[in-house]
């Protein structure tokens, strides 16, 4: 206890230096929680996945949409339980900048493939039953204040006009996870239009899910699959949710390799930030080394000192970074909303945190140490503070 | 009276250690600064370069990206004879139309999962020639009507298969590569260029994907503007600047880019500053009798603080000297990544340019005056006497 | 015949500097007896604190012996030493050296850590050896809120709360002003007379040398 005491009253002998140096910690601690945070949120989507569905899309691109009439083959496929199909339909929803996913689906199929999404059977129904309604998320109804009822207007991109929806479900997510931020519409209205419009546009999806039987057969359907539509103009790529998800954060990786790299950086950052107080504080309590030895201590006594306030300031650093995480994280999350839906803090990366942290505390404490072991008593005594 | 500045510089000599993290501390930190406009710069240079004002890009309204794009033959007819198009000397419009598709390439040394989706683009004879970014540096230009196609020279390091004098397959097709082009720092580094028609038969395409054409004058960019938004036979299309229309295309990934980099830059600053005044307070600290001494020699309280002031700046400024230095080793790697946009892939490179030197001299500058300007202060305030007494 | 608690023999001690070779004590030999008052004195640079500092185990000779109150303390190693020092020796220092992070009491009580003792026990010792200085009203202050004299006096109950052999005195009234500085060498005296200690004081103050029983020179590293 005395111990403890010593070491923390010693922290605080220069209030504004150890001030500035957990202060400085923190600073680092929170910015590696944060790239951490964002490299994991490029993976989110992959862990949502579910091992029982397959996605089927264009062989070069998902951006290339393939025919609704491949859909009949596919459920042909022994182990295949369902098909079903989104359309990415993009627009412009009150501005340029509110960013969720608007899907053109088949409202029949859409939620039983996708079990997390959770809708009232009556407001499944309502939706099933209108053309023009839509299924949105409970966060994009909290977030819009939108109740079922009420009419979203969007200003087509992709397909020129203005559309109108009507809310007719709202769903929540199964699991924490899950995200609440889709809009699922009737894909036959926008067929329907685009019969009118533009029919080389016309019966086609953006992409395929397909829901299996038997997890363990996702390699075979997903050949079977591809074999149907080899040499056609629209080759398909069958791959799991999971691998779909993977492919779009492979894409970025050279980002993300620099982030990782950052982040790392940081870490070496919080280190000469500790190293130099400790060092500045061994070297200005030389003389008041010595005398604990005068008195008996020895060095063994003073590596306990010094180690202790090491990992002290660097634990106190670490708990003020990790507390400044999660507000900086959530601004994050506002300012990025359009690339990232799902931003949270893993306990992972707190646990790394903390250890990164107390590592830094053990290291920067080691030259001090040595240096107070050398250091012979007559020398430090010799020393002016 | 001023304080000689050797004072401020065999201070830091003196410590060495100490001196030594604090400057390893902001060299860090000026390097992520750094690195940070180097990319934002290099990114910038490749939109900017990519595409020419001269040039004006016509496609549909409603696509994003060219490869989403679809223009008929009859609305590329009747833009070939609109006035503002520029006219050769052979009396033909300076003119191409151009289809834009995906295909896959596998990347170098990677498993064969690792795909990226590379741009192949199909183009009239002008179509060269409207840009003048890329230039044809090995082999020779693919023949018209031949399975022939060039290849930027980038992509010949980046990705399995791809050679001068070797073939391609795509679409149930072989393809010669009988050049490589040099496409500088613009967008079309990333390409494959072969004859529209060509690939237009491979593809199953029955439109073009987007129209090129040389302006005749500055005004003729506006007045085709309004040209295509009242011809009914037109409206469903939209023109841009070339230039602009590409850097439209890279907006996405740019911002991105812009506001992580401006996170991570935001947050290192703070670093540094703090990293600078614990070194500088520890400073002022240690010397608090010379500064007593100083003071009672007749040395007034600003020149002691200027002296710090130095101190603090040298320390800054051979950090930010280190950083920038590293930073300057980035110009040799060059980033590839996928356009959010476009979906296919992207490549640049970080660029030094005198505007980032300064710029981050300045900012490492910033750091030790800010870092080192309270202990400064402190130090300027010292009691003569108290400070002397001090030990 | 009083027992020789300290005895140095045929002590030599040299100090490398930056490669140069330079010796502070001459093959010097020395005897204290229990109960003694040591004054050493001499020049700048006479050796008379690397004597002091041999004497209390904070240094060794390149070569002799030195025993104290029976233990061959040139022999023993760096934690026997340190343990040593903890039981046999107590220490005064001209700049006082106290913890500015402790308070009174506690600075005095730092050496007791080193022991056995219970929080009760050690309580007791910390108050005795303050009463005996005469700073029991202070001893929950801290060195920034006492005068130079009320420092020392701390400084000194440190020295003598764990009743060491010999406590050792450099230069203790070198800083202090003149009513100050009689105050601690009148209680080092009464340590001496009333509670026997054996006190070795270095000091080139030959007024503070008047209150020892025996004095000393040193000069270039010989006694005279």
């Amino acid at each position: 206890m005395k111990v403890i005491k010593l070491i923390l009253r010693n922290i605080f002998r220069h209030k504004l230096r150890a001030a500035l140096t957990i202060l400085g910690i923190a600073i680092a601690v929170m910015s590696f929680g944060l790239l951490r945070t964002i490299i994991g949120a490029w993976y989110s989507n992959s862990d949502n996945a579910a091992p029982d569905r397959l996605v089927t899309r264009d062989a070069i691109s998902f951006i290339f949409q393939l025919p609704l009439a491949d859909r009949d083959q596919i459920k042909q496929i022994p182990g295949v339980k369902e098909v079903t199909f989104q359309s990415w339909f993009g627009g412009i929803y009150i501005d340029k900048n509110q960013f969720f996913p608007r899907l053109a689906c088949d409202p029949e199929t859409i939620f039983d493939i996708y079990p997390e999404y959770v809708v009232p059977t009556d407001q499944l129904d309502a939706f099933k039953k209108e053309r023009d309604a839509c299924v949105i998320g409970e966060r994009l109804a909290k977030d819009y204040k939108l109740k079922i009822g009420d009419i979203m207007d969007i200003n087509g991109d992709i397909y020129p006009g203005k559309w109108q929806f009507v809310v007719r479900g709202i769903y929540k997510g199964q699991k924490e996870t899950t995200e609440e931020t889709n809009m699922f519409f009737h894909w036959d209205y926008l067929n329907e239009q685009l019969l009118k419009t533009a029919p080389p546009r016309a019966n086609k999806i953006g992409w395929y899910v397909v829901k299996i039987a038997n997890p363990s057969d996702a390699a075979r359907i997903s050949e079977q699959i591809d074999g149907l539509f080899k040499n056609s103009d629209a080759e398909t790529k069958t791959e799991t949710e999971k691998a779909f998800a993977a492919g779009f954060v492979a894409m970025s990786s050279a980002i993300i390799t620099g982030l990782q790299v950052v982040s790392y950086v940081i870490i070496g950052i919080i280190f000469l930030v500790l190293a130099n107080t400790m060092l500045m504080s061994a070297r200005e309590r030389t003389r008041e080394y010595a005398v604990l030895k005068t008195l008996g201590f020895t060095s063994k006594h003073l590596a306990g000192l010094i180690f202790g306030e090491s990992i002290a300031i660097a634990v106190l650093g670490g708990i003020l970074g990790i507390v400044l995480t999660f507000p900086v994280v959530s601004g994050f999350a506002v300012a990025m909303a359009r690339f990232f839906s799902h931003i949270s803090i893993e306990l992972l990366t707190v646990v790394l945190a903390a250890i990164f942290a107390l590592l830094v505390g053990i290291i920067a404490g080691i030259f001090p140490v040595i240096r107070s072991t050398k250091t012979t008593i007559v020398d430090g005594l010799r020393q002016i503070g | 009276m001023k304080i000689p500045l050797s004072y401020s510089f065999r201070n830091l000599w003196t410590r060495k250690l100490t001196t030594g993290m604090t400057v390893a501390g902001v060299g860090l930190v000026v390097f992520v600064f750094a690195a940070v406009l180097m990319l934002a710069a290099g990114l910038q240079r490749t939109l900017v370069a990519t595409g020419s004002d001269d040039n004006a890009i016509v496609l549909r309204k409603s696509a994003e990206s060219e490869t989403l794009s679809s223009v008929s033959l009859d609305e590329s007819d009747i833009i070939a004879s609109q006035p503002e198009v520029s006219l050769g000397s052979d009396g033909k419009p300076i003119l191409t139309k151009e289809v834009t598709t995906m295909i896959n390439l596998q990347k170098k040394g990677a498993s064969s999962n690792d795909l990226s989706n590379i741009m192949v683009r199909g183009v009239s004879p002008a179509g060269v020639m409207l840009r003048p970014q890329v230039k044809i540096v090995q082999g020779k230009m693919f023949t018209f009507g031949a399975s022939e196609v060039i290849v930027s020279k980038q992509l010949i390091d980046g990705f399995e298969g791809v050679q001068l004098g070797g073939s391609i397959r795509f679409a149930g097709r072989s393809w010669n590569i009988v050049g490589l082009f040099d496409a500088g720092n613009t967008g079309f580094a990333s390409e494959i260029w072969g004859d529209k028609d060509q690939i237009m038969q491979a593809f199953n395409r029955p439109t073009f994907s987007d129209v090129v054409f040389r302006l005749k004058d500055k005004d003729a960019f506006n007045s085709f503007k309004s040209k295509i938004e009242t011809d009914p036979r037109l409206n469903e299309l939209k023109v841009l600047r070339e230039k602009e229309f590409y850097a439209g295309e890279s907006e996405t990934l740019a911002s991105f880019i812009r506001i992580l980099g401006l996170v991570v830059t935001i947050i290192f600053s703070f670093g540094a500053m703090i990293g600078a005044m614990i070194t500088m307070y520890a400073a002022v600290a240690n010397r608090t009798v010379e500064i007593g001494t100083l003071r009672a020699l007749g040395f007034k309280r600003r020149s002691v603080l200027v002296a710090f002031l130095f101190e603090s700046l040298f320390l800054a400024l051979i950090g930010g000297g280190i950083g920038l230095a590293v930073a300057s080793l980035l110009q040799l790697v060059t980033v590839s990544t996928t356009n959010f946009t476009t979906w296919s892939e992207i490549s640049f490179s970080f660029a030094l340019s005198p505007g980032i030197i300064i710029g981050t001299l300045v900012f490492a500058t910033a750091m030790g005056i800010i870092g080192g300007f309270l202990p400064s202060v402190r130090a300027s305030k010292l009691d003569i006497i108290s400070a002397l007494r001090s030990s | 015949m009083a027992d020789v608690t300290v005895q140095v023999q045929n002590v030599t001690k040299i100090y490398k500097r930056d490669s140069l070779d330079i010796p502070v004590l001459r093959n010097l030999s020395l005897s204290i007896p229990e109960g003694e008052f040591l004054a050493l004195m001499g020049p700048s640079g006479s050796g008379k604190t690397t004597l002091m500092n041999l004497i209390a185990g904070i240094d060794k000779p390149t070569s002799g012996n030195v025993t104290v109150a029976g233990t061959n303390i040139d022999a023993l190693g760096e934690s026997q030493l340190a343990a040593w020092r903890s039981q046999h020796i107590g220490f005064v220092f001209q700049f006082y050296n106290l913890l500015p992070v402790l308070t009174a009491f506690e600075n005095v009580e730092l050496p007791l850590l080193l022991t056995n003792l219970s929080k009760k026990e050690r309580k007791e010792h910390v108050e005795t050896a303050l009463s005996v200085v005469g700073l029991s009203d202070r001893m929950m202050h801290y060195p920034k809120q006492l005068s130079g004299g009320q420092e020392q006096r701390v400084a000194i109950a440190r020295a003598i709360v764990t009743d060491p052999t010999v406590i050792v005195a450099d230069e203790p009234t070198g800083d202090l002003d003149k009513k100050s500085a009689e105050d601690i060498l009148d209680l080092l005296v009464r340590l001496n007379r009333e509670f026997k200690k054996t006190i070795v004081m270095v000091t080139h103050d030959p007024h503070a040398a008047e209150h020892a029983h025996t004095v000393r020179h040193l000069d270039k590293g010989e006694l005279q």
